[in-house]
C-alpha cells in the first residue's frame, strides 16, 4: 500500500443479508487523480461509494482516506474534506429549500464563519446567477439543480469528490456543461474526483484510470488509453465496451 | 393510397392551454412513415413522445392536437371519432413505454397481460390466447414461456420485463409499432439484445417501427432514417448512416457535446441555442 495515496481500499467485502454485493475489493487513488468506477447496473459501484461517503455502516476490510484509516462511523471533519454529488438532482435538493438554505446549511453545521460570502462564492464557481439564490429547486432546471449540488459540495471546500452518475439524469448538452465544470474544478482546486458511471464515454473523457466491476468484483482496472484504443484484457470490460459503441445488425 | 406510406402527418401541432398561457408542445410536424424504422431524436421537452402519443390519441387533458392530415392506411385520423380511433390504438398502432416497472399491472401476471391484449382485439378463447401468448414469450427469446407466463411483474428482471412490453405490443399484429425510450431504463449489453429482437420481429413482420431516443448513437446505429427534433420543431430528417455529415448546427450541436472515446478533449463543446430555429 502506498501511503500518500488519497484513497485506498483493501478487501472491501459489504453484504445486505444474504447478498454479497461487494466482494474482496481493492484499489488505490492518488492526490488529484480522477478514478473511475464503471459497470451495469447491481455491480456494487454506488455501493462502493456509499461506503467511502460514510452512508453505508456494514462493511468491512480496510478505508484509508486521506491517510487516515477510517471507521464506520465517521467525524466532522471527515466531511469537510470528503463531499458527494448524487445521481439525481430531482431527488437529492430538498424541495421546501431555497439555494441559499442548501448552501447555508453545511457552513451552519461545521460552524463555518463568514457564510455569506461563502455562498455568493460558490454559486459563483459554478456558474449559477446569484439572483437565483433565493430560488426553490422547482424553480430550476436539471442542470441548474445538478450545479446546486455541486456546489453544496464545494462550499466545505473538500479535497475529495464522489461523483455518483452526476450526468446521466441530464440531456447530452446539459451533460458537456455539468462535465466541463467538473473539469475545471478539479485542476483549479487539485481536487480528487471518484466517479462512477455506467458511460464508458463519460469516464474515458473525464479520469485517468478506470475499475470495470460485475457482480461485486473488479474485474479489470485500467487507464483511460487502454479504454480509447480498445484494448481491456477481459472478456467482461472488452464486451461492456462493444455494447457501448451502439447497435450492429449482424449480416 | 400508396403501399410505401403507412402514415402521414401533415402540420402536426400538440398545444396545451394552461392557465398561465399555451404550450405549444409539437408545432408543426410533418413526415411519412414506411415499412422502415424512423428515429425521433431530441433532447427533453424537444416534443418527442408528445408526436408518438398525438398518433395514438393518448394526449392528455389540457393538451389539444391539431393536424391538417394524419393518414393512417387511407384513413384520416383527424376526423375520426374516439371509438374508432381507439379500435386502432393496440391493434393497428401500438406503443411500447420506456419503462417495464410502472407499464405493467403489478397485480396481474405477466401472460395474462398478455394474453388480455391479444383477447381484446381477437375473437379468442382462452386457451387459444393463452398458447399465442406463451408463442409470443417464445418470439421475444424468453427461455422457458411457460414458468414465466405465471410470473408476477416484480418478479421479472427490466430486460425480462421488457420483453414482455414487446410480447403484448406485437400479439395484435399492429401495422406501426412506437417505441418510445424502449431501452433506456436497462443496461447496454441488455438493451442491445432487446434491440435486436425488436428489430428482427419488425423487420420479419414488415411493421413500421417509430423509434423514440435520446441517444444519438444508438438511434444512428439503430434505425434507416433519423428525424431531429428541437422545442417541437423538426431541425432535419435525414438518412440514419449521414447523421454524422449532418449539416444543421443544433444536430451539429448536440454531436459535438458528446464524449468521444476516440476523439479526446480537454473541453466539450457546448451548445448554443440559435432563437431563429424556431422561427
Amino acid at each position: 500500500m502506498s501511503t500518500n495515496s488519497a484513497i485506498n481500499v483493501d478487501k472491501l467485502n459489504v453484504s445486505f443479508g444474504d447478498s454479497h454485493v461487494v466482494k474482496d475489493l481493492s484499489f488505490a487513488v492518488e492526490p488529484g487523480e480522477s478514478y473511475g468506477v464503471v459497470g451495469e447496473s447491481g455491480s456494487g459501484k454506488s455501493t462502493v461509494l456509499r461506503v467511502l461517503a460514510g452512508l453505508n455502516r456494514d462493511w468491512s476490510g480496510e478505508v484509508d482516506i486521506l491517510g487516515k484509516r477510517q471507521p464506520k462511523i465517521r467525524d466532522k471533519a471527515f466531511y469537510r474534506a470528503v463531499q458527494m454529488v448524487f445521481q439525481d438532482p430531482y431527488g437529492s435538493l430538498h424541495p421546501k429549500k431555497t439555494v441559499d438554505d442548501t448552501l447555508a446549511e453545511p457552513l451552519a453545521i461545521h460552524g463555518i464563519r463568514d457564510a455569506e460570502a461563502k455562498i455568493s462564492r460558490a454559486m459563483q464557481d459554478v456558474g449559477l446567477p446569484t439572483s437565483f439564490r433565493f430560488r426553490y429547486p422547482h424553480q430550476l432546471s436539471g442542470g441548474q439543480r445538478q450545479r446546486v449540488a455541486i456546489a453544496r459540495a464545494l462550499v466545505l471546500e473538500p479535497t475529495i469528490l464522489l461523483l455518483d452518475e452526476p450526468t446521466s439524469a441530464l440531456d447530452v448538452s446539459i451533460q458537456a456543461e455539468v462535465l466541463n465544470l467538473l473539469q475545471a474544478l478539479r485542476h483549479e482546486r487539485k481536487l480528487t474526483y471518484i466517479l462512477v458511471s455506467h458511460d464508458l464515454a463519460v469516464v474515458g473523457h473525464m479520469c485517468e484510470r478506470l475499475l470495470v466491476m460485475q457482480f461485486g468484483r473488479g474485474v479489470e482496472e485500467m487507464t483511460a488509453t487502454t479504454l480509447a484504443a480498445r484494448a481491456p484484457q477481459t472478456a467482461y470490460a472488452q464486451q461492456l465496451l462493444t455494447a457501448s459503441e451502439g447497435f450492429r445488425r449482424a449480416g | 393510397m400508396s403501399d410505401q406510406a403507412l402514415l402521414t402527418l401533415d402540420d402536426l401541432r400538440v398545444d396545451f392551454h394552461t392557465p398561465t398561457g399555451i404550450v405549444n408542445a409539437v408545432r408543426g410536424l410533418s413526415f411519412t412513415l414506411g415499412r422502415e424504422r424512423l428515429g425521433i431524436v431530441g433532447e427533453s421537452g424537444s416534443g418527442k413522445s408528445m408526436t408518438g402519443r398525438a398518433i395514438l390519441d393518448l394526449i392528455p387533458h389540457p393538451g389539444v392536437v391539431t393536424a391538417k392530415r394524419m393518414g393512417f392506411r387511407g384513413q384520416n385520423l383527424t376526423t375520426m371519432d374516439k371509438r374508432a380511433r381507439r379500435k386502432l390504438r393496440g391493434r393497428h398502432i401500438s406503443m411500447v413505454m420506456q419503462d417495464p416497472k410502472f407499464s405493467l399491472n403489478p397485480v396481474q401476471t405477466v401472460g395474462d397481460q398478455i394474453a388480455e391484449a391479444y383477447r381484446v382485439h381477437h375473437r379468442a378463447s382462452a386457451r387459444e390466447a393463452k398458447e399465442r401468448s406463451l408463442s409470443m414469450l417464445e418470439a421475444v427469446q424468453i427461455r422457458e414461456p411457460a414458468r414465466v407466463y405465471d410470473l408476477y411483474p416484480h418478479e421479472v428482471s427490466g430486460g425480462m420485463g421488457q420483453r414482455v412490453m414487446i410480447a403484448m405490443m406485437l400479439i395484435a399484429e399492429p401495422e406501426i409499432l412506437i417505441a418510445d425510450e424502449p431501452t433506456s431504463a436497462l443496461d447496454v449489453t441488455v438493451q442491445l439484445q432487446v434491440l435486436k429482437i425488436l428489430d428482427d420481429l419488425v423487420t420479419s413482420r414488415g411493421m413500421g417501427l417509430i423509434f423514440i431516443s435520446h441517444d444519438l448513437h444508438l438511434v444512428k446505429s439503430f434505425c434507416d432514417r433519423v428525424i431531429v427534433m428541437y422545442g417541437g420543431k423538426a431541425m432535419e430528417t435525414l438518412p440514419a448512416s449521414e447523421l454524422d455529415k449532418a449539416q444543421h448546427p443544433y444536430t451539429r450541436g448536440l454531436l459535438g457535446c458528446l464524449p468521444d472515446l476516440d476523439h479526446p478533449r480537454e473541453k466539450l463543446a457546448t451548445l448554443n441555442r440559435d432563437p431563429a430555429w424556431l422561427a
